[in-house]
This record gives C-alpha cells, structure tokens and sequence, in this order.
C-alpha cells in the first residue's frame, strides 16, 4: 500500500470524546496567531533550520503552514494540509531544503502549540489532560502528513530524473557497415545493464551487425555484479551473431577485476576505443588508409 | 532446394520443414515445438546427416518468441551428437527477447554456432 491510500483512509481524524474540546483549542491558536507565529519562527531560525531560505520567505511560508495546520486541526480533513505540503515541497526541494529540515519545523510548531496550551491550562490538571488527548493525534498525525508528502515528492523527482538518465545514456551508434559502437559512460547497476543489453540486442537487429565495440573508458568502477552483466551481454550478442570487443578497461579496473577474480578470458579485450575499431575494421576486412595528395 | 517430407511427418506433423540444399540441411521451425516433437526432429535431423551426407545443419528459430531449457538442451545435444557425425551446426535468428532469456537462465552452448539470420548462418556455413 501506498502512503497516499494510507492518508486518504486516515484523512478524517478520529473524533473522540474530548474532542469536544477541539473547537475551543482551535479558538485558542486563532486568537494567539500572530503570537505564536512570531514565537515559532524564531525557533526555526534558533535551530538553523530552513537556512538556504530568507527570513522573509520562512516567515511568509510559516503563515501558510500555520493556517493550514490550524485548519487541518479544525476541520480534522488532513486533505487541503497535504496538498498544501506537496506544493510546499515541489517549491523548495530545488533549493536543496533537506528532510530533517522539513520534519525539524513542523515538530517546532507542534511543540510551541503545546506550551501555549500548558500555559493556559495549567491551573487545571485534569482539563489539560483532556486538551492533550485531544490535541496530540490530531498534531501527530498533521506532522506524518506533511513529512510523508515531502518524502514522496523527493522521491517522485528522483525516479524523473533516473528515467531521463536512462534515456540518455545508452546511444547504440554504427560506425561502419555492421559494426557499432555502444560507449557506456557513468555508473552500471542491475537495471541499467538490463536496459542497454536490450537496446544493443535490438540494435545488433536493425543494423545487421557483425562486430559491437562496447567502450567503458566512461564508467567509474567495475565490480563482479558489473563485469558479470558485461559478460551477460557479450554472450546475448554472441547469440544473435554479433562478436563483441570490450575497450578501454583502465588500469584501476583491471587490477580490480583480477584481484577479486572475476574471469573475463573469454571476452575480446582491446585498450582503447581507437584500438576497438582499428581491430573490428581488420575482422570485418576494411582497410584503412591515409590519403595522399593525389586523392584529394 | 527442394522440399523433403521426412519420415518424421509421417508419423507425427512436425510443424518444422527441413530443406536441403547442397551439402547443407536448412531447419525451418514455424511455431513452438512440444518435448517430443523436439525429439523427433532431432531423431530425423541426425538420421539425414548420416544419409545425405551433409556437412552442415541450420537451424531458424526466428518464428519463436520462447525457447525454454528443454528446447536449448536439445539443440545443444543435437549439435554434439551431429558434429559426432561429422556435421557442423549453426542456429539463426535468436530474437532479442529469446538471448537474454537464455542468458538469465545461463545456458551454455559451446558447440554451436549462431548467427544473425539464414544469409549469415549459410555464409558461416560455407566459410
């Protein structure tokens, strides 16, 4: 189950006996808003949270939060809140505001309500404890709101920009008739190993190729989960026809690869790129030459 | 090229056509084989070698969108079994899907040859 079904069951707050007492609370923040607005915005600033914001803007977007906090607790619908947090999140996740910060100052709102409470209960012991009930599910459950939606929307934005690195970085490229070049530049997992042996087989199809050079110069390290796929795809190749030169293996990679015994006889190493397709040029029979004067 | 109805059809239809030409023997597989199915191409392809003396067999697969352990296994033990007999085995066009299924269920296969479609395999063949 996802967070959002886990909030849309929960979105109204469960009503008890003492929440009788929420309308009177409610009445309270209201009249103490400027107050305890005030109050938590200097907390915010004491615990240097919120710093790549101005004092300004945290103030302007404490406002917002409290209102919507105050409302959340009136209306017991944590809806327009968590709304409010993904718009909230969407705006300030670019200027590299971090969870902790987030979670940091709705926590402070919650503790600053809660001594304004005890401060003006704190004749009557039992009231205050009736007020607590009261308030604490409802602040608990308004502070989860608003860290899992941040969360959510950090997340929602690394996987965007995972797919579109994925789109990227995988160009299958032919060089010559039948032979291709796959350059992997960056870092392999599982799932990038799987997308790019896919796309090479499929390329190996369209352009009838005989020889694929696939160059590693630009991927930072080679461990066996890596080197393992690196064969993985040489043998998939290999059974659609099509042989595979692997270059420019640095000199960190191969003492890597040996010292953690990975066995990479069976594949065609070349040194670099120029060296890959000099060496596929001769397989496939090109020759290469230099022009003289006469040919131009 | 001609079209050779092997005994194989008589007894039960293959949905496999087996053509000679020259030297060579060209295995069409047109849908999915079933275990015993596999096993009498098998019986008859090993049968041809030895009457027709063919030098080299091949194999298109390109109809199939799966070929399970079973199916690999035998084309495998075919290939052993008709180099034994002194003919050379190439299979053609593994889809792309078909490869990496077989490279997740890492079969090996080091006494045949593939290639990437029929105009590859016979130029694998003859060379």
């Amino acid at each position: 189950m996802t967070y959002e079904n886990t909030i849309a069951e929960a979105s109204t707050l469960p009503r008890r006996e003492g929440d009788a007492l929420l309308p009177e609370l409610v009445a309270h923040l209201n009249d103490h808003r400027t107050d305890l607005r005030q109050r938590w915005a200097e907390r915010i600033t004491e615990a240097h949270l919120l710093s790549s914001m101005t004092p300004q803007e945290v103030f302007s977007e404490a406002t917002s939060v409290y209102d919507n906090y105050v409302e959340a607790l009136e209306t017991g619908s944590v809806q327009a809140l968590q709304h409010y947090a993904r718009d909230l999140s969407e705006r300030i996740i670019p200027r590299g505001v971090e969870t902790h910060e987030v979670v940091g100052i709705v926590l402070l709102l919650r503790d600053v309500l809660a001594r304004s409470l005890f401060t003006k209960y704190r004749d009557d012991f039992e009231l205050l404890n009736r007020v607590l009930d009261a308030y604490e599910p409802a602040a608990n459950r308004i502070a989860n709101t608003v860290a899992v939606s941040f969360v959510e929307e950090r997340e929602r934005v690394i996987r965007q920009q995972q797919d579109a690195l994925l789109e990227l970085s995988t160009p299958v490229l032919q060089v010559r008739e039948r032979l291709l070049i796959l350059p992997i530049i960056g870092i392999m997992d599982a799932r990038r190993a799987q997308q790019l042996t896919e796309q090479l087989l499929h390329g190996i199809r369209a352009h009838r190729a005989k020889l694929v050079v696939i160059d590693i110069t630009g991927v930072p390290q080679v461990d066996e989960a890596v080197a393992n796929s690196l064969v993985n795809t040489v043998t998939a190749s290999r059974l659609m026809g099509a042989d595979v030169i692997i270059t420019g293996l640095s000199s960190d990679i191969a003492q890597t690869l040996v010292t953690i015994g990975v066995d990479l006889t069976k594949m065609h190493t070349v040194g670099d790129l120029q060296g890959g397709i000099e060496e596929a040029e001769r397989q496939l029979g090109f020759r290469v030459s230099k022009a003289t004067d006469e040919d131009r | 090229m001609k079209i050779d109805e092997g005994p194989s059809r008589a007894r039960a239809p293959v949905p496999a056509s087996i053509l000679s030409q020259g030297t060579n023997l060209i295995v069409s597989i047109h849908t999915a084989l079933d275990d015993e199915q596999l096993m009498l191409l098998q019986r008859d392809l090993l049968d041809r070698v030895g009457r027709q003396r063919a030098k080299g067999i091949l194999i298109d697969v390109a109809a199939l969108d799966v070929l399970d352990s079973f199916a690999i296994r035998t084309l495998a033990d075919l290939a052993y079994m008709a180099q034994l007999r002194g003919a050379e085995t190439v299979v053609v066009g593994i889809s792309p899907e078909v490869a990496m299924a077989m490279v997740r269920l890492a079969v090996e296969m080091p006494l045949m040859r593939t290639a990437l479609d029929l105009e590859e395999g016979l130029q694998c063949l003859t060379s």
